[in-house]
């Protein structure tokens, strides 16, 4: 018996030995599979976001020394005017382009939705196009669309019902609707399938009793869709705020690269400093405040949506 | 009466809006087809012209723009394939193996997603420059291959795609780890690669930005930055612009027409599924 209980022992010595092994070569095998991603986010990802914020406390021309100057680059930019006309800009250009577009998706998403309507795929396909367009096209096309002579189609439009042409391109809020309506246009049909996808999600049951109980449609809008659709409103809200705030390519083509006070946003001043001015300090100053300044939307948006959720409650 | 009233009303809804989101599109059709002088009267041309070849030979004089496209097709399909190999495999360690600190690991890749992109921008810039990468379609590719959110997708998509039970299995019969990878793993999550392969391929396609700061030599545009150029033209020939932009955009829309139902859903099953 005592050489047989031996080899058992032995057996089990080696088994977990080999188990030993087998969990080393896993573990090894993970770090290894998982390295290819974070070997090029080390360099080009994580290595740069640090490295800002040692750059927004230097003064740096690109290719000279570096020298410390402490908080002078943020005091730099915080008593230029354009600074702040940047952020203006930046939150009245999303403001306009993503508050009237995400009712619109909504709307437009409930009449998809709806039992009246066939022909459901034609209409999702082109409401999805413009998505597919690449900013740059979406920019320039609008460009020529809101031309600031009276040929220009929105003016030759208003013409037609007897208005005055608008400077598009020149004027303080003709700038900023032209550059909200490209938003409108790329991104209505997305958000609105999006909002379409949740709908198909909601069980009709809860529409069924509500119609029992004479709920009236605007009131099953009210009290069954939106709560339902809460999630992933909060989703598009939250991507549309982070988007707007790094507008850059539709003022960069509408305007030109003469930066013209009307449009320029956040990402553009930023642009500026850096490739046009070689102030990298400056401009480091600026990544770090919309660093912190989307941090300090993300937290209002959380914060409205847990508000949200408890009227919700409250009311259902 | 009043149920036909609304299913009109809902319809006429519909039909202006389909118009105005094909309209743009139809638009730069009629431009790129117009000489400059129709396009400048009062009222504007609204049918296509005669001068679609013209227009276009235009462009050709002022752009490389078959090799614009070809820059984009590279840096797209390269850095796509890019992505699908390398979010795949971290998809599958994180979802499958067993290691220490994976939970934190795969959280540190969740927080990478939410740093603005922007943040990091002069130096990488110069991180570029110092790699000699400058005026490089590399430039472009190597960094467009971060893509935490891919990781995020695969892990999600192999966790349940994939059952232990076929892993266990192919460890006993002696396949290496890489190559249950590649025999198992892989075969069984091409609805994934399709999704993640769209929204990588567009996203690289029409990305701007970071192109436009690493790619200043004529010879390695994208076609987005070289059809941004042809506005920088001091008299702006308006059929000239509009047919580059026209003629870069539709190979993207004929694709997308073809392929509409995968397109739409992957480029919407991120935000649905989160």
């Amino acid at each position: 018996m005592v050489p047989q209980s031996k080899a058992k022992a032995l057996n089990m010595k080696y088994s977990i030995a080999k188990r030993l092994t087998e969990k080393q070569k896993t573990s090894i095998a993970g770090y290894l599979f998982i390295s290819p991603f974070f070997l090029l986010f080390a360099v080009f990802g994580a290595f740069p976001m640090i490295f800002s914020f040692y750059l927004a406390f230097q003064k740096w021309n690109g290719f000279g020394e570096m020298t410390f100057v402490g908080f002078q680059n943020f005091n730099f930019i915080f008593i230029d005017p354009v600074f702040w006309k940047s952020i203006y800009n930046t939150v009245i250009i999303g403001l306009l382009g993503t508050v009237p577009q995400l009712i619109a998706a909504l709307i437009l998403a409930v009449i998809l939705n709806s039992v009246l309507v066939k022909m459901k795929s034609f209409f999702r396909v082109a409401y999805f196009v413009p998505n597919v367009t690449s900013i740059v096209a979406v920019a320039i096309v609008f460009t020529v669309i809101f031309n600031e002579h009276q040929s220009g189609i929105v003016n030759a439009t208003l013409g037609l019902f007897g208005l005055s042409p608008v400077n598009w391109q020149t004027s303080e809020w003709g700038v900023k609707i032209a550059i909200a309506t490209m938003i409108f246009w790329r991104w209505v049909g997305y958000n609105s399938i999006i909002f379409l996808a949740g709908l198909q999600s909601i069980p009709k049951e809860l529409y069924e009793a509500a119609e029992m109980d004479g709920a009236k449609k605007w009131q099953q809008f009210l009290f069954i869709t939106v709560p339902m659709l809460k999630p992933i409103i909060i989703f598009v809200v939250f991507t549309a705020t982070i988007g707007s705030l790094q507008i850059f390519a539709e003022p960069l083509i509408f305007s030109g690269s003469g930066f013209r006070e009307e449009s320029i946003t956040i990402v553009l001043y930023l642009w500026r400093e850096a490739f046009s001015n070689n102030a990298f300090g400056t401009a480091s100053a600026t990544a770090v405040s919309l660093f912190l300044l989307i941090i300090a939307f993300s937290v209002i948006n959380v914060l409205m949506s847990n508000r949200l959720g408890k009227t919700g409650n409250i009311r259902g | 009466m009043t149920k036909k009233v609304n299913k009109f009303l809902l319809y006429v809804f519909l039909v202006i809006g389909a118009f105005l989101s094909f309209f743009p599109l139809y638009w730069m059709f009629v431009m790129a087809t117009n000489p400059n002088h129709v396009i400048n009267q009062i009222p504007p041309a609204i049918v296509p012209g005669d001068k679609l070849s013209e227009n276009f030979s235009n462009v050709l004089n002022h752009i490389d723009f078959f090799g614009a496209m070809l820059n984009s097709l590279i840096v797209s399909s390269v850095t796509t394939i890019g992505v699908l190999f390398i979010c795949s495999l971290a998809g599958f360690a994180f979802a499958k193996l067993h290691f220490k600190g994976r939970d934190k690991l795969f959280l540190v890749v969740l927080v990478t997603m939410m740093i603005p992109p922007q943040l990091g921008l002069i130096p990488q810039y110069f991180i570029i420059t110092k790699l000699g990468w400058l005026n490089d379609l590399k430039a472009v590719i190597i960094p467009g291959m971060i893509n935490a959110f891919g990781i995020f997708w695969m892990r999600q998509y192999i966790k349940e795609a994939v059952p232990d039970e076929l892993i266990e299995s192919a460890k006993i019969d002696g396949c290496g780890l890489f190559r249950t990878y590649w025999n198992i793993v892989v075969p069984s999550i091409l609805p994934a690669f399709a999704t993640l392969g769209i929204l990588t391929f567009m996203f690289m396609w029409n990305d701007f930005l970071w192109p436009l700061t690493v790619l200043k030599d004529e010879e390695v545009y994208t076609i987005q930055i070289a059809i941004r150029t042809l506005q920088d033209a001091y008299v702006k020939d308006y059929g000239m612009i509009l047919s580059g932009t026209f003629w870069s955009t539709l190979p993207l829309i004929v694709v997308f027409l073809v392929f509409n139902k995968l397109f739409i859903s992957s480029l919407t099953q991120g935000a649905v599924k989160q």
